[in-house]
């Protein structure tokens, strides 16, 4: 068959789009859909999240027929190209041409950090997917929950592990220089140190680095393994180069929960065996919800779905429960946002609840990367149940300290 | 055309974009808003490339440097945003006199490098020298000015300030452009060895001409802070100064409108079309090489040179 099922859905959809666009003014502001913006990032490094946040918040719809809570929704998509300064020109588009209600994104916590202040200016509910710390912290905007988790959350979990079950003691870290990346290494780092161990190097590489190879040349071979806090495609891009320096042998290697992402593992090959990560999801979970979504998933799309699928799924479901509670009277945006901040719900990520600065709390897996039918899945091996933005520390105290960033907390053992 | 008739036409157009606001939704007076932004910094590049007849490959470094220097003295030393405008623009006229002064010890390619060069520096220290720029988190956190108690925040009266500030800017341009200096200016282009042997201080002319355009790119940054209350390194980048220099050349080069004309196509494919066509870049090629090979001199020129066509065959008999 010459056209495939994707290449018609795009242009069923681009049908429709060219429908709405001629569809007089009139009609659609008369019409009472909830319209839904989805920012995501469809070119560059995080395009591969970027298209599977689509495709799922577009699975999640179709699957209850475009209606939530008795009304029917509309989805427009942005694409930031993951430059934070077009995410800001495409959310004015979204909210100021589209008139969305309520976001779900953005996807990269620096796309979030620039239109922060903008969400508060519009009063526009955010479920956000980007990791972003302080806005649900130490600044946290009143219009946002975040139903997937911090930059740290699931790397404060990950050293806990690689301390207390895998008995490591020296580690060196490596993330892109973002602040998603600056924060979930050092989330890594505090809890790693605070358990006894001591973090010898870290490194930050550019988001569109075009070749690891200084990165490799300097990483030190006596130690008991790496940190990957990578995002979008660059785990995969790292790990290929690991490999190819015969790396893989010396050191072992851990990662975040991007890091190997089921929207790459399906391009590597057998240098992924073995590797653990931290996330708050896997394909592999074995809830009935999820048991549908990643077959539903695999079945149209040919592969697993992984962190940014799973979190605009999740969203969706987070979004649906709450216009339920509100009777689908999305347009009272503080009863709304009241309602969202109060959601529980089970989605395929187990059950979601949220703390009082809008960040959820829930289960974080530890998992293995393993060949399972032919393909690369991430199978749990270890759950840390019910895990908060604060990890284990007193909310009070946490917030105390500075934000995680490339300096705090101070590496104090870095080696030369 | 007549200059009372041009004058006419100038004021009518003027009148009309004022009143734009009154009648369009916030999402299209923003869109403007970028366009009039893109059209004083195409029009601040068109003094080097259209009428000094150097190619600059670098002019949105000093877009980048002003709206930097503006943001880092927002949030760091406690000035307002319309306190850090002037020395923002101080700064980036200081940056321009060095660029200037490096760039101009060559002409044509040699020049077209050394800009390429000396922006791609500046754009590798907004990306690397975190302390400062905060790498590629960007600049945020910003507010607009409040002149004499006006809110900027809203769409509108952004728009209005932002009118106000390029059509002083173009009107200035264009007097200078119009002056004396602006004769001299396309002398060197013309005829540089002529110009010197007349007594002329061709270096000194290009010299200056390179820190004026620098000058009106670096109020261009401050209005972009403005608007977007945020910078980030790509704001900068080769890319950013290629768009500029291609809707330069796309206007027309050497014409006042054209600039401006061409600032409108880019940004609104850039941010209009964009959002119906993912490949909008590919499409901006398509409308260039259309452009380049059915108006060759750029679209104002091109435009009035088939309108003169058509009014004189209409005319004969």
């Amino acid at each position: 068959m010459s056209i495939g099922r994707r290449q018609f859905i795009r242009a069923g959809g681009a049908a429709g789009g060219a429908a709405l666009l001629a569809m007089p003014a009139i009609t659609r502001a008369q019409s009472s859909t909830i319209r839904i913006g989805l920012m995501t990032v469809k070119t560059g490094p995080l395009a591969s999240g970027g298209i599977d946040m689509e495709r799922a918040l577009v699975m999640y719809l179709k699957e209850r027929n475009y209606m939530l809570a008795g009304r029917k929704v509309e989805l427009f998509v942005g694409d930031s190209a993951g430059v934070p300064a077009t995410a800001r020109t495409k959310l004015q588009e979204l909210v100021e041409k589209n008139k969305i209600h309520v976001m779900i994104g953005p996807l990269d916590a620096g796309s979030a950090l620039a239109v922060d202040d903008y969400i508060r200016a519009q009063s526009l509910p955010t479920l956000s997917v980007a990791a972003a710390e302080d806005m649900t912290q130490r600044k946290p905007n009143p219009w946002f929950v975040r139903g997937t988790s911090t930059s740290s959350q699931c790397s404060h979990a990950m050293a806990d592990y690689c301390t207390k079950t895998l008995k490591w003691k020296r580690m060196a870290l490596i993330a892109d220089d973002i602040a998603y990346g600056h924060e979930m290494l050092a989330g890594f780092q505090r809890v790693f140190e605070e358990n006894g161990g001591r973090i010898v190097q870290k490194f930050f590489s550019p988001l569109a680095v075009p070749d690891y190879g200084t990165y490799l040349a300097q990483l030190k071979t006596n130690i008991d393994g790496i940190f990957l806090g990578f995002a979008g495609s660059n785990g995969f891009r790292y790990l290929r180069q690991f490999n190819e320096y015969g790396l893989s042998s010396k050191v072992a290697v851990v990662g975040g929960m991007t890091a190997l992402d089921e929207s790459v593992l399906r391009n590597m090959g057998d240098e992924a065996l073995g590797i653990l990560t931290a996330c708050w999801y896997s394909a592999e979970l074995a809830n009935p919800l999820n048991k549908a979504f990643a077959a539903n998933f695999r079945s149209e799309f040919k592969y697993d779905p992984g962190f940014y699928a799973a979190a605009t799924y999740v969203e969706g479901a987070v979004l649906e429960t709450a216009l339920k509670s509100v009777d689908g009277r999305i347009e009272d945006k503080v009863a709304f946002m009241k309602a969202l901040r109060a959601t529980k719900a089970f989605t395929v990520r187990g059950p979601v609840a949220f703390d009082d600065h809008g960040n959820v709390v829930g289960d974080v897996f530890i998992r293995k990367v393993e060949r399972k039918e032919g393909r690369l899945v991430n199978t749990v091996q270890y759950t840390y149940p019910s895990v908060s933005q604060f990890w284990t520390y007193p909310p009070a105290e946490f917030l105390k300290n500075p934000v995680y960033s490339r300096d705090y907390p101070p590496a104090r053992n870095l080696e030369p | 055309m007549t200059s009372a008739r041009r004058s006419i036409a100038i004021g009518v157009l003027l009148l009309v974009a004022a009143l734009v606001p009154l009648v369009a939704g916030d999402y299209y007076v923003n869109l403007l808003s970028q366009m009039m932004i893109a059209a004083l910094l195409a029009a601040s590049l068109n003094l080097l490339v259209g009428y000094a007849g150097l190619t600059s490959l670098g002019h949105a470094s000093f877009l980048g440097v002003a709206a930097y220097s503006s943001a880092w003295l927002n949030l760091h030393s406690g000035l307002g945003p319309l306190a850090s405008a002037p020395l923002a623009l101080l700064g980036t006229l200081l940056v321009a006199a060095v660029f200037g002064w490096i760039a101009l010890r060559a002409s044509g390619l040699g020049f077209l490098m050394l800009t390429l060069a000396l922006s791609q520096v500046l754009w590798g220290l907004a990306y690397r020298w975190v302390g400062v720029t905060e790498g590629d988190n960007g600049l945020r956190g910003l507010t607009r000015p409040q002149p004499l108690g006006l809110d900027l925040d809203s769409a509108a009266a952004f728009y209005w300030m932002a009118l106000l500030v390029v059509t002083i800017a173009l009107g200035l341009i264009a007097l200078l452009v119009r002056s004396p200096f602006g004769a001299a200016l396309r002398g060197t282009r013309d005829q540089p060895r002529r110009m010197s042997a007349l007594g002329y201080d061709v270096w000194l002319i290009r010299w200056l001409t390179f820190v004026m355009a620098g000058f009106w790119a670096g109020v261009a940054g401050v209005l972009y802070i403005w608007y977007h209350q945020y910078i980030h390194p790509s704001s900068l980048s080769l890319q950013a100064s290629a768009e500029v220099l291609l809707a330069v050349i796309a206007g027309g080069a050497g014409t006042l409108a054209g600039p401006v004309v061409g600032a409108v196509v880019v940004v609104f494919l850039k941010n209009f079309v964009s959002s119906y066509v993912e490949r909008w870049n590919m499409l901006l090629g398509i409308v260039f090489l259309l452009i380049v090979l059915f108006l060759p001199e750029g679209l104002v020129p091109g435009v009035k040179r088939l309108l003169t066509r058509l009014r004189s065959g209409a005319l004969r008999p």
